[in-house]
């Protein structure tokens, strides 16, 4: 079995595996690392949703042969410690403050998703309004949604 | 008085001899206005709400298994509340789980109908009060003091001259090495502190971390994962595989066989699972809905409508007729279990919401006694129904013992979505016959594709409805009968079900009938209005049954600005509704313009949009607002999908949606810019009514109705946007799971 390298939340990974099983089941059965979630496994839900060199990207659908060894993947688990200060980045801060999890399945996609596309309108000099919001796909199926609005600009208000 | 002559009328058949004397005709009360589900829910678990048992241990933590399932509408937290208010803790210092199946409870472990704390409420407080009251009792002893002297906080309990002790240090003298009757006084509301003050669910730090486990992302040794082939009908079955060897050597693969519902597949990874499902050749039997379509079960409904009766009372005839297609009740978790079946004995996770009778079944599939299958309750990741059923516990305890090793069993999205639980196919036909100023009769006859009612709970409020008169009747008959209220003075008001066992999975999907019967009984309120020449909103307020309803509704009224000036192809919408012990009102404005209605989101359902919704809820008495607003708010949201864009489509014997860009649920783009949930704070009801599901009946009619206004054509079914081309192309059926795409790298951002 050909060998997977990476580096995820901070930490070089080797994995024994198949080259063409998606990056998602690696990083859940295998490396056991529970925060992205399966809600479709065809980058639709969006639960999965985590970071790759600091893009968003859904590894339902990623080869984990397509990662290579300089990659830095970040789970929900690992987003706190890409933010200088504090043992939470203020989009957990945010979420937490608006009382927006209900079951709470969908939410480390929903996190990380909010944070991309927070960077995404910086770097394009949008402001995170209700129009960018509505670019995210992601499902909640509790429909939280009025709440993740608020918490998406609370907290891009401290990025 | 009056009450008894409109049921003789109704008996009888002939019109009301006051009918032209009066304006408004009184309804006699229905059912549930007097006794209703939560009632009959709560009856059930009387006989063991008190099997219940609040825990000091010796280093001070108190804690309790809730018999009950947090799928997220957050009764863990609230719990925690009732616990804390009562034993004068901080809510973080009382820990909550959620308890093992526990037989001896009987009927005190289902959490369904919006139930739970209308019916665990005052037996948590008792068991609190129990303890708070021994530990004090302890201390008085130790202090030698009288226990009135002694004060309570935050686990402390303090004497008069300062001195302390924690509830740690008293629990051993506290408890009662007899069983004794005691009597225990509640604290008095005027004095809560918590209950009623907003709190942040308390498992938000670990949701937002990643740390909350749900059922797949528990670690048991040796559970791998496993995935079943399923038929390409709805409710296919098993014939047999001609590749099975070949399947075996599949990378990853460590075993395949045959179960009830197709052929399991146990991997090294869930990914590794569905490639090879998807390679298995499979011969399948026909479902159980072979060859049918939307249409074909439609005529199958129409066939078994009953007859509209309403009496010569003279008056004009206002009817309606809608049609409700499927809908998905999939949440966002799909089905899933963990077992480990071992020659004597089992252990199960999932999240169910009916552990006993799952306990019961897998038992018996096992050829186990009861008690050698241990049940642990997950918290699942959304339900609204769904987790009654326990299929996926089943299914994972038929292939443990097949494979004779632990497994993690979990259904696909296109799984859960073509042969999971729906929200049953129904028509609901009203006749109104409407004189001056009075609705003289209002007959509602819903007719529905069966909706399954668990077992766990089909057996308790079957034998409770079997007490009021023609109660002896189909089981869902008995749910219907104790929800359906149409809460206006309309003379002679009757609803009817009708069910067709049509073998579909259905379910209660955030409620069962209300959302429909809701959506057409305020469709047909504003018609009878506009017949009378009146606005809806005050046509309502002025034939509302009840105060308290109408309070609800005039506040809705007043907080949306009822009747302000809207612009061509935009309209208000209002509605209420009454269940569950409270009453809802909603108003909506919706924007139906062209520019709005064909604006282009890739695989997206947009159309209508509801651009506010004004929400007022009066539940009683109120444990967290804060995660009350977030039920009303889901419920919303729900009702959305329900009445314009989220339905199932059934084409040759399956449902053609397999993805969550088949099936349109509320997404950001459709979600309401503006959403106002008022709670009424001031309630006379003094207990705690229901909530999860209570959002969303108002909801659909004021869209409904909002709809219909701003386009001036009432629709005739829902979802609304149901018969327009379908704006995907549909997957195969075989292979059964849409495989995974690759390109994923190519859409960062």
């Amino acid at each position: 079995m050909p060998e997977q390298k990476f580096t995820i939340n901070g930490e070089s990974v080797t994995v024994d595996v198949e080259s063409d099983v998606r990056l998602l089941w690696v990083i859940r059965d295998l490396l056991g690392i529970t925060g992205p979630k399966y809600g479709c496994g065809i980058n639709v839900c969006k639960a999965c949703t985590s970071h790759i060199n600091g893009k968003a990207f859904n590894p339902c659908s990623v080869k984990v042969g397509a990662i290579s060894e300089s990659d830095e993947i970040t789970t929900i688990e690992g987003l706190a410690d890409t933010w200088d200060g504090g043992d939470l980045h203020p989009m957990q801060q945010a979420w937490i403050d608006k009382d927006v999890s209900q079951c709470g399945f969908c939410q480390p996609g929903q996190i990380m998703a909010a944070v991309a596309k927070v960077r995404e309108c910086q770097r394009e000099g949008r402001d995170i309004d209700d129009d960018a919001i509505e670019e995210l796909r992601n499902i909640c199926r509790c429909g939280t949604y009025n709440r993740i609005r608020e918490a998406i600009k609370a907290g891009a208000e401290e990025m | 008085m009056v009450a008894a002559e409109i049921g003789r009328s109704a008996l009888f058949d002939s019109p009301p001899v006051w009918a032209a004397d009066l304006p408004k005709i009184p309804s006699p009360p229905q059912l549930p206005e007097q006794y209703d589900l939560l009632d009959a829910i709560r009856d059930l678990a009387r006989p063991t709400a008190n099997l219940i048992k609040i825990e000091v241990k010796r280093d001070g933590t108190v804690s309790f298994a809730l018999p009950r399932s947090d799928n997220g509408q957050g009764i863990i937290t609230s719990t925690q509340m009732i616990i804390a208010e009562e034993m004068d803790l901080d809510v973080d210092q009382v820990k909550v789980t959620l308890a093992d199946a526990r037989p001896e409870l009987v009927f005190n472990q289902l959490t369904g109908g919006s139930s739970t704390t209308f019916s665990t409420y005052t037996p948590i407080r008792v068991a609190a009060a129990l303890a708070k009251g021994r530990l004090l009792g302890a201390a008085a002893a130790q202090m030698e003091q009288e226990m009135s002297f002694l004060t309570s906080r935050q686990g402390t309990i303090t004497g008069q001259n300062g001195e302390s002790m924690g509830f740690g240090e008293l629990t051993e003298s506290a408890a009662s090495p007899n069983n004794e009757a005691v009597e225990v006084v509640l604290k008095d509301r005027e004095k809560f502190r918590v209950i009623g003050k907003s709190q942040n669910k308390t498992d938000a730090r670990a949701i937002v971390t990643g740390k909350k486990k749900f059922t797949t992302d528990l670690k048991i040794d040796d559970a791998l994962p496993t995935v079943i082939c399923r038929a390409p009908d709805h409710n296919g079955f098993p014939k047999d595989a001609s590749n099975l060897d070949e399947i075996r050597s599949m990378p990853g693969v460590t075993d395949v066989a045959k179960v009830s519902t197709g052929y399991a597949v146990r991997a090294r990874t869930f990914g590794q699972c569905i490639d090879a499902v998807n390679e298995l050749k499979v011969s399948w039997k026909d479902g159980t809905a072979a060859g049918e379509d939307d249409d074909s079960v439609l005529e199958k409904i129409r066939k078994a409508e009953l007859p509209l009766a309403a009496p010569d009372a003279g008056g004009d005839t206002v009817e309606g007729e809608f049609v409700f297609y499927f809908r998905s009740g999939s949440p966002l978790e799909t089905n899933c279990a963990v077992a480990d079946v071992r020659k004597d004995r089992a252990e199960i996770w999932a999240a169910s919401k009916s552990p006993i009778a799952a306990q019961y079944q897998i038992a018996k599939d096992l050829g186990l006694p009861q008690n050698k299958v241990t049940f642990h309750v997950m918290e699942g990741g959304g339900s609204f129904g769904r987790k009654l059923f326990f299929d996926a516990a089943q299914e994972a305890a038929e292939c443990s013992k097949k494979f004779g090793k632990p497994v993690k069993l979990m259904w696909t999205r296109a799984d859960d979505s073509r042969q999971g639980r729906t929200h049953p196919m129904a028509t609901s036909r009203i006749r109104a016959v409407v004189s001056d100023e009075s609705v003289l009769s209002f007959e509602m006859r819903h007719t529905s594709v069966a909706t399954e009612i668990n077992p766990g709970l089909s057996e308790g409020v079957s034998a409770v409805a079997l007490k009021y008169p023609g109660g002896n009747i189909f089981l869902s008959e008995n749910i219907w009968e104790l929800t359906q209220i149409t809460p206006y003075n309309f003379g002679n008001s009757t609803r009817f079900l009708n069910e067709v066992d049509m073998r579909f999975n259905t379910s209660s999907t955030r409620n069962i009938y209300s959302p429909d019967t809701a959506t057409a009984r305020e469709l047909m309120v504003d018609q009878i209005a506009k017949k009378m020449d009146k606005d809806p909103y005050e046509f309502r307020s002025e034939f509302t049954k009840m105060e308290r309803w109408r309070k609800v509704l005039d506040r809705a009224a007043k907080e949306a600005d009822w009747g302000k000036s809207m612009k061509d192809g935009t309209a208000q919408g209002i509605a209420m509704h009454i269940e569950y012990k409270g009453s809802a009102a909603c108003v909506v404005e919706i924007d139906c313009r062209p520019d709005t209605v064909n604006r282009k989101i890739r695989s997206a359902r947009t159309g209508a949009r509801v651009t506010k919704v004004t929400y007022v809820v009066d539940v009683g008495l109120v444990i967290n607002p804060r995660g009350l607003e977030a039920q009303m708010m889901g419920g919303i949201n729900d009702a959305l999908a329900m009445t314009l864009t989220a339905g199932l489509h059934l084409r040759d014997g399956h449902f053609v949606e397999a993805s969550w860009d088949n099936y349109f649920y509320t997404r950001q783009w459709n979600t309401p810019p503006e959403m106002n949930i008022v709670i009424v704070d001031d309630s006379e009801a003094p207990e705690p009514g229901g909530a999860g599901e209570f959002g969303v009946a108002a909801t659909c009619g004021a869209v409904a109705c909002a709809y219909a206004r701003a386009t001036g054509t009432v629709p005739d079914h829902f979802p609304i946007y149901h018969k327009d081309d379908l704006p995907f192309e549909p997957y195969p059926t075989v292979p059964p799971i849409p495989p995974s795409p690759t390109n994923g790298l190519e859409k960062t951002f």
